[in-house]
């Protein structure tokens, strides 16, 4: 009956010709979103002066340059091992190390000694990596995240090789809330602040729903209106499940946003990212 | 009396503590002594039996007699073990001083293994301690099912061209990228509207006039940031090679030149301008979608 009730419109549209009223727009998840009250204008003034303020303030001031630290938890298995190289080729100024039982509590004051700025934790299970934290050393803000569908550089269909040791851009998508805001910062507090174009390497993170999708890029622009993509480098899927005021640490941390399952699933509408 | 019960439970009837296995029986009995369902071992069968058990840490030595058969309630007497283990070994041989060696022997064992593993708890403890989060699988589905739906609604490959292109526009690239046609027209408009509309025009037509056009525009604006662009572009084109493809030439023309795919003639006629690349690595594809 949808069927029949849709070619009676069709039929009702092209009686009326040119007087047809418009064409109805296809609602979308996007389009039925529920209002979130958090959402960043990109004139307000307050979100102006605490990005001013805030943990990354030195790095978008250029003051600090990146140092970024990846390990797992322990033993890491031979995927997570593969996943965490990729990853650290992928992000300039990294480096991985492995984790031999070694209390992430007591690392963490070596590692601000050493001049890091961010420290990742590749949590796995089952032999795959499934998590991962992602905290701003001097003292910043820790994300915790639930890693889904990892898939390393030999897994994805592509003829083109490794990333080369250029400076990607970065692309953050769709992160329109306080919230969101805040997360691409921490993102792109990962990557150093001038990109070299002659690498033409793009990192995105794309939020689609509350979910982060990750890819690595390389672009070429054919002409002025097309431009060609080939992904190269390791994908991931990530979906935020708390974020906490100070570096990593469970009991005692101050939680600024945690993912409240019995409240926050109800809703098919409501994304908080 | 023991035997009798051993008679009926232990051996022939049901005894609701015996774990029958292949090569086994166990008893689940708390105050089985060692665990296994024997004649002697058995709390049931013996009017004289003694066990250690603990609670939080702390050590009890239980014992019974016959005396206290009938009292139920009395019958299991608990002596409290001190925490050093040489003391502890020693107070099981006072109170237990005229029992049967085999008691004594297995009460001594058992009292040595709960140490040893209380031991360990305490040490654990203090290491780190891996969390056990129980995954729920209608969870899990309904997680996995969102992402894959908000894949597909994401488009993630139009997204990033999209974006790229946006940036193009924006001139964040600078001058690398010598096509940006219409940020070069709204540059030439303020200079010259007459090159600006014969530009345009022969955008449409014949592409080597173009070039040639540019090229007398590009000198025209006597600016010689340009022609170092060009060599900075030759340059950065050179470290590109890897990612061209067969259609290699045109590509580099293409992205020196910023034109849509070239024809046979323009590319003839175009040799004086730029220097053919040798360098040439294997052939990679570009494609849109991964």
């Amino acid at each position: 009956e949808k069927l029949a009730a849709r070619k009676k419109r069709k039929k009702e549209r092209e009686a009326l010709g040119d007087k047809a009223p418009p064409k109805a727009v296809p609602k979308t998840i996007e389009n039925q979103r529920v209002y979130d009250e958090t959402t960043v204008d990109p004139n307000d003034e307050e979100v102006a002066f605490d990005e001013a303020t805030d943990e990354f303030a030195p790095y978008f001031n250029r003051q600090t340059v990146p140092k970024i630290l990846i390990t797992t938890s322990d033993r890491p298995r031979g995927r997570t091992v593969r996943f965490c190289e990729q990853l650290s080729t992928v992000i300039p100024n990294s480096h991985v190390y492995y984790r031999r039982g070694l209390a992430l509590k007591r690392i963490i004051p070596q590692c601000i000694a050493r001049d890091f700025t961010d420290l990742i934790v590749i949590n796995e299970d089952r032999k795959i990596p499934n998590g991962l934290v992602l905290s701003h050393l001097p003292d910043g803000p820790t994300a915790h995240f639930r890693m889904s569908s990892v898939r390393l550089r030999k897994e994805i269909k592509r003829k083109g090789k490794e990333p080369t040791e250029h400076i990607p851009e970065v692309i953050l998508n769709n992160f329109t809330t306080r919230l969101g805001h805040s997360v691409g910062r921490m993102f792109a507090s990962l990557f150093p602040h001038d990109p070299q174009f002659i690498g033409r390497q793009v990192a995105t993170f794309h939020n689609q729903r509350d979910y982060i999708f990750f890819r690595f890029h390389r672009y070429i622009f054919k002409s002025e209106k097309k431009v060609g993509i080939q992904e190269l480098g390791p994908r991931f899927t990530l979906k935020l499940r708390s974020l906490q005021k100070g570096t990593f640490d469970s009991k005692f941390g101050e939680y600024e946003w945690i993912h409240k399952r019995r409240e926050m699933d109800m809703n098919r509408r409501k994304f908080h990212l | 009396s023991p035997q009798v019960v051993w008679d009926t439970l232990g051996n022939r009837q049901f005894c609701s503590y015996k774990i029958t296995t292949k090569t086994q029986n166990f008893c689940r009995n708390e105050y089985n002594l060692t665990g296994l369902c024997n004649r002697s071992s058995c709390p049931l069968a013996n009017s004289q039996y003694a066990t250690i058990r603990e609670e939080k840490g702390r050590c009890y030595l239980y014992m019974k007699t016959i005396e206290r058969a009938p009292f139920p309630r009395r019958l299991w007497e608990r002596v409290l073990l001190s925490k050093n283990y040489e003391k502890a070994l020693e107070e099981i041989d006072e109170n237990l001083i005229y029992w049967p060696r085999f008691i004594r022997h297995k009460c001594k064992q058992r009292f040595t293994k709960i140490t040893q593993y209380l031991i360990r708890i305490r040490k654990l403890t203090l290491k780190r301690q891996r969390k056990i989060v129980p995954l729920r699988r209608k969870i899990e589905r309904r997680e996995k099912r969102r992402e894959e739906k908000a894949l597909i609604a994401a488009q993630l490959d139009n997204a990033i061209e999209k974006e790229l292109l946006e940036r193009l526009k924006q001139d964040t690239y600078g001058d690398i990228y010598n096509f940006p046609i219409h940020a070069f027209d709204k540059a030439l408009q303020q200079q010259e509207a007459d090159s600006e509309s014969e530009s345009d025009a022969e955008k449409e037509e014949d592409e080597e006039e173009d070039a040639d056009k540019r090229e007398f525009v590009e000198a025209d604006d006597s600016d010689l940031s340009d022609f170092e662009d060009m060599d900075k572009l030759e340059t950065s084109s050179e470290e590109e090679q890897e990612e061209e493809e067969e259609v290699e030439k045109k590509a580099s023309r293409s992205k020196s030149k910023g034109k849509t795919p070239l024809k046979g003639p323009a590319r003839r006629k175009r040799p004086y301008i730029e220097i053919e690349y040798e360098k040439e690595t294997e052939p990679a594809t570009k494609t849109k979608a991964a």
